[in-house]
């Protein structure tokens, strides 16, 4: 049995989320697509805070929110006036997709419908039941080599940022 | 009344395929680029649902989304450094006027 608070929490996310991310694809101005889908992140990440994920919440908010949407924001700015409108595609691109999103939605959601969901354990049940995460649990499973821990993809990632930045500047570089 | 499973997944349903229209019929990269992070966010919220509902005592799902928004960061920056030169290039970020490449 989950608190009222925390489902009327859920609908009025869930809603933000729906409505934004529909307005995300199709809104003609793109500065205000890229404010459309910041809500989006933003309610994602309450997801995961009441999923019971702080970390990862956190990370979503300071990573997507913070980094990312600044990237986008100023890429815009660079290549967009502000008050500018994006062409569309031809016609029957356009009935394309809409045709191709709606089936694979409508598909989805049945099959969602008319799975046989295992797990029964409630929310509010799981988390109290000890099983939430703490930092303490997080960093050992980054930093040891041992089975579930993840020392190799970690510094792969580290790498990969690395390679990340240095063909940031390469390829954007003025020649 | 509890919150289930099926419940964060419908949202994340919706997000993937908003995604999937956007990255059809947009003819603008970085709204390409917008529609692909809302499909990543969709598949990172099923992950940590799937974690926490079927699998409460272990965190794969947790790091695995935590590896995915590490890989998007990254990849998002790659690519505004591509849709900046061509638009350099062409003059602007349509999918349609970057036709040509120089070899």
């Amino acid at each position: 049995m989950d608190s009222v608070a925390n489902i009327i929490l859920y609908f009025v996310v869930a809603l933000c989320i729906v409505i934004f991310s529909v307005l995300t694809v199709t809104s003609r101005r793109i500065l205000r697509a890229a404010t459309y889908l910041l809500f989006v992140l933003i309610g994602v990440s309450v997801f995961y805070f009441q999923l019971g994920y702080q970390f990862l919440g956190a990370v979503q908010i300071a990573v997507y929110a913070g980094g990312i949407m600044v990237l986008f924001v100023f890429a815009i700015l660079l290549t967009h006036r502000p008050d500018q409108k994006t062409g569309l595609l031809e016609q029957h691109r356009r009935t394309v997709g809409i045709s191709l999103s709606v089936l694979s939605c409508v598909l989805l959601l049945l099959a969602l419908f008319f799975m046989p969901l295992i797990g029964g354990e409630s929310l509010s049940a799981s988390i109290a039941a000890g099983n939430d995460i703490t930092m303490h649990d997080i960093g050992k499973a980054f930093t040891g080599t041992d089975r579930f821990q993840y020392l190799l993809p970690f510094e792969a990632v580290s790498i990969l940022l690395l390679s990340c930045i240095i063909g940031g500047v390469v390829v954007a570089r003025k020649r | 009344m509890d919150l289930e499973m099926l419940w964060y997944l419908v949202p994340s349903v919706i997000m993937f395929c908003a995604g999937v229209f956007g990255f059809i019929t947009r003819k603008n990269t970085i709204a390409l680029l917008l529609s692909l992070e809302l499909m990543l966010n969709a598949a990172d919220l099923n992950f940590v649902v799937f974690n926490r509902y079927l699998f409460p005592g272990s965190m794969e799902g947790m790091v695995f989304t935590l590896f995915a928004i590490a890989i998007a960061a990254a990849e998002t920056a790659i690519a505004i450094a591509i849709i900046i030169n061509i638009y350099r290039a062409v003059g602007n970020s349509d999918i349609t006027s970057a036709q040509k490449m120089k070899f």
